[in-house]
């Protein structure tokens, strides 16, 4: 690590992924994110949730900051440095740095491996421990801190879990390598509701304790809404609004995120009027104008035709729409 | 009209029954929306199963039976467990869980469809003609006909879904029984598709059971709701009233740890986890993380009886409350 502290924790800049559907030669191309600018700040520790619809280029999203993908245009920097440059490349430290926690616990994990031998293996070859003393200690450590210990967890596979705990063990492995940037790839959509709220605690509660930052991947809005620190809604592989979670869920300004927020099933407040569905989404993908434009009620001609480029709407808030819900704060 | 009288339903395993679904009594009334809500494992699926007359190996019933009757142009009807099964599709049909891949990949939509209708129904029309109705019924539930020429692959998780709706309810049935109808689909398509459930259950009076562990989806669109854990109803009252007073302490931890939109506060998921299905707790199997629980609780089984009109719980503490106020 460099002494001299980038601004930015993560950063990414017009990052673009295009994927190829069909044989070389007579294939189509579909753009799966489409120049997404984003980024997190390094001084203070924050939850960033990046929610939409399935399809909408969240998981390739991650997947390109946990350097699975390579994005095919745009740069993606970590701590000042760009994931292109390979001089300033290493695993171990990336994985340090930089660590995921996925959708599925039990997919996480190997049903025929004890669960805590993931979690030795994280501090072993990494490490963080010298030796198997030690990582007993730095592996308790962290099974505490998601509130479970290692008398508990040791010898067991992970069918002897719940998914609510199972997960659990999965933010522990996490958090052994004390990284900066957590990535959750949707991690209560598969965890009971009575689980689920205990999972996004521990985010808000870890993200203090060890100052580090999540990247909360989810569908969820209403716990995207609990949690988070700002919020990143994707429409279609592009970025159509960036905020203040507060601010957003209060006042949308994007037609798409309201369209999302009304679409929450919520308790306490009925829907009343049906909402349109979409047929064909891969043609979406294909338009150049705005992409949302055929679902919008509010979209005009301009919007059919040009391409909307980003508006700043005042405080941290932009949207991508020609014709945004709230005015531009003076 | 669905009775379920004093059901249980074990699964047989090597080391003994487990037993999945025990003492339910329950009615679910002609023309209303009901809910099942519950975490996973709670027996939900199972008890659909048992509804819904699909009783193998390793399921069977250890007791008490469940009783299907109506009326469907004009001929009364009454079915009992093991007839309930010539009536699928007609009187009764079932979506099940992850629907959108219960479809044949290599059949085209229209040929699941002719499948499906029985003979006694068409008559003597041709594929066209059967297919034609189909068609004006597709467009009724707001789906494109095209959707018939289509292989499921091409088609997305939303339409898919909504095709299995369509094929669901096109005999309309008097009862339909939903698995978890929305949960593999994001927010949009699941109002859509709870929207059309709806829109279909008001036009032709039909029952509609909609198994789901996303108390949101219940609050949207059921009339009553019942509160599963570990096996067995905890809980059972109209959704408005549940939701607003929830009278059972596992229903009132649920409901209040529901994040809600427009408000921050700190909320508590329930601690501990549901017990083990094989061996549970003698008494009330919610006793273990119930923070009110007493020596009763963990003692007896409690009754689900009536509390109030129209709600019913099994609680010891509920009954306690009502002893000493009267």
């Amino acid at each position: 690590m460099p002494d001299v502290k980038a601004a930015k924790l993560l950063e990414l800049d017009k990052v673009t992924k295009v994927f190829r559907i069909g044989s070389i030669l007579f294939g189509k191309k579909m753009t799966a994110i489409d120049q997404v600018s984003l980024s997190i700040d390094a001084g203070k520790p924050v939850i960033l949730s990046i929610v939409g619809e399935s399809g909408c280029g969240k998981s390739t999203l991650c997947k390109m900051i946990l350097r699975v993908y390579k994005p095919d245009r745009g740069e993606i920097h970590l701590d000042g440095h760009n994931y292109a440059d390979r001089r300033h490349y290493n695993a171990d430290q990336f994985r340090l740095n930089v660590q995921p926690i996925f959708q599925n616990p039990y997919e996480s994990f190997s049903s025929r491996k004890p669960v805590d031998s993931y979690l030795y293996n994280t501090a072993l070859r990494l490490g963080i421990a010298k030796s198997r003393a030690e990582a007993d200690a730095v592996v308790d450590q962290a099974l505490k801190d998601v509130g479970l210990s290692l008398a508990t967890v040791k010898g067991k596979y992970s069918a002897q879990f719940s998914g609510g705990e199972l997960q659990r063990v999965s933010i522990a492995r996490a958090l052994i390598t004390k990284p900066r940037l957590i990535i959750a790839d949707e991690p209560v959509a598969a965890i009971d509701a009575s689980m689920k709220m205990n999972i996004v605690n521990l985010f808000k509660e870890l993200k203090d304790k060890y100052q580090v930052s999540f990247i909360y991947i989810t569908h969820d809005l209403s716990t995207a809404y609990y949690v988070s620190d700002y919020i990143a809604t994707l429409y279609r592989g592009v970025l159509v609004e960036y905020g203040p979670a507060k601010e957003i869920m209060d006042s949308p300004a994007h037609p798409y995120t309201e369209l999302l927020m009304n679409a929450i099933p919520r308790v306490g407040d009925k829907w009343r009027e049906d909402i349109a569905l979409p047929d064909l989404e891969s043609k979406e993908y294909m338009q150049t104008a705005c992409k949302f434009a055929n679902r919008c009620a509010y979209a005009t001609d301009e919007c059919r035709r040009e391409t909307p480029s980003f508006e700043e709407l005042g405080g941290e808030r932009r949207v991508l729409c020609f014709h945004p819900l709230i005015g531009k704060k003076a | 009209m669905l009775k379920i009288e004093n059901l249980s339903a074990s699964y047989q395993t090597i080391d003994g029954p487990v037993h999945v679904v025990k003492h339910l009594n329950f009615d679910i009334r002609d023309n209303e929306i009901f809910g099942i809500a519950g975490e996973s494992g709670c027996g939900k699926t199972t008890l659909l199963r048992v509804l819904y007359d699909i009783i193998q190996y390793p399921l069977s019933i250890d007791e008490g039976r469940v009783v299907l009757s109506g009326v469907k142009k004009g001929v009364p009807y009454e079915l009992t467990t093991g007839e309930i099964r010539k009536a699928w599709w007609n009187n009764i049909s079932y979506v099940p869980q992850a629907a959108q891949s219960v479809l044949n990949p290599i059949m085209r939509l229209k040929d699941q469809f002719l499948d499906s209708i029985p003979k006694q129904d068409r008559g003597d029309e041709s594929k066209e003609q059967t297919l034609d109705r189909v068609r004006s019924y597709l467009k009724e539930l707001g789906l494109s006909p095209d959707v018939l020429n289509a292989y499921p692959f091409q088609l997305s998780g939303g339409m898919r879904q909504r095709a299995i709706i369509a094929l669901a309810t096109f005999m309309s049935p008097g009862l339909i029984l939903a698995d978890e109808p929305t949960t593999a689909l994001d927010v949009v398509v699941q109002r859509g598709i709870l929207m059309m459930l709806t829109r279909l259950q008001k036009q032709y009076k039909n029952t509609l059971v909609i198994v789901s562990h996303d108390m949101g989806v219940h609050y949207q669109i059921c009339d009553r709701v019942g509160i599963m854990y570990s096996g067995s109803l905890v809980e059972l009252g109209p959704t408005a009233d549940l939701f607003r007073e929830p009278l059972h302490p596992y229903s009132r931890m649920l409901i209040g740890a529901l994040p809600v939109v427009g408000d921050k506060s700190a909320k508590e998921g329930i601690p501990g986890r549901p017990p083990s299905l094989k061996d549970p707790p003698p008494g009330c199997r919610f006793a273990p993380r119930c923070p009110r629980a007493s020596e009763r609780c963990r003692r007896e089984v409690p009754e689900f009886r009536q509390v109030r009109p129209g709600r019913f719980a099994a609680c010891h503490l509920l009954e306690e409350e009502a002893q000493s106020h009267a």
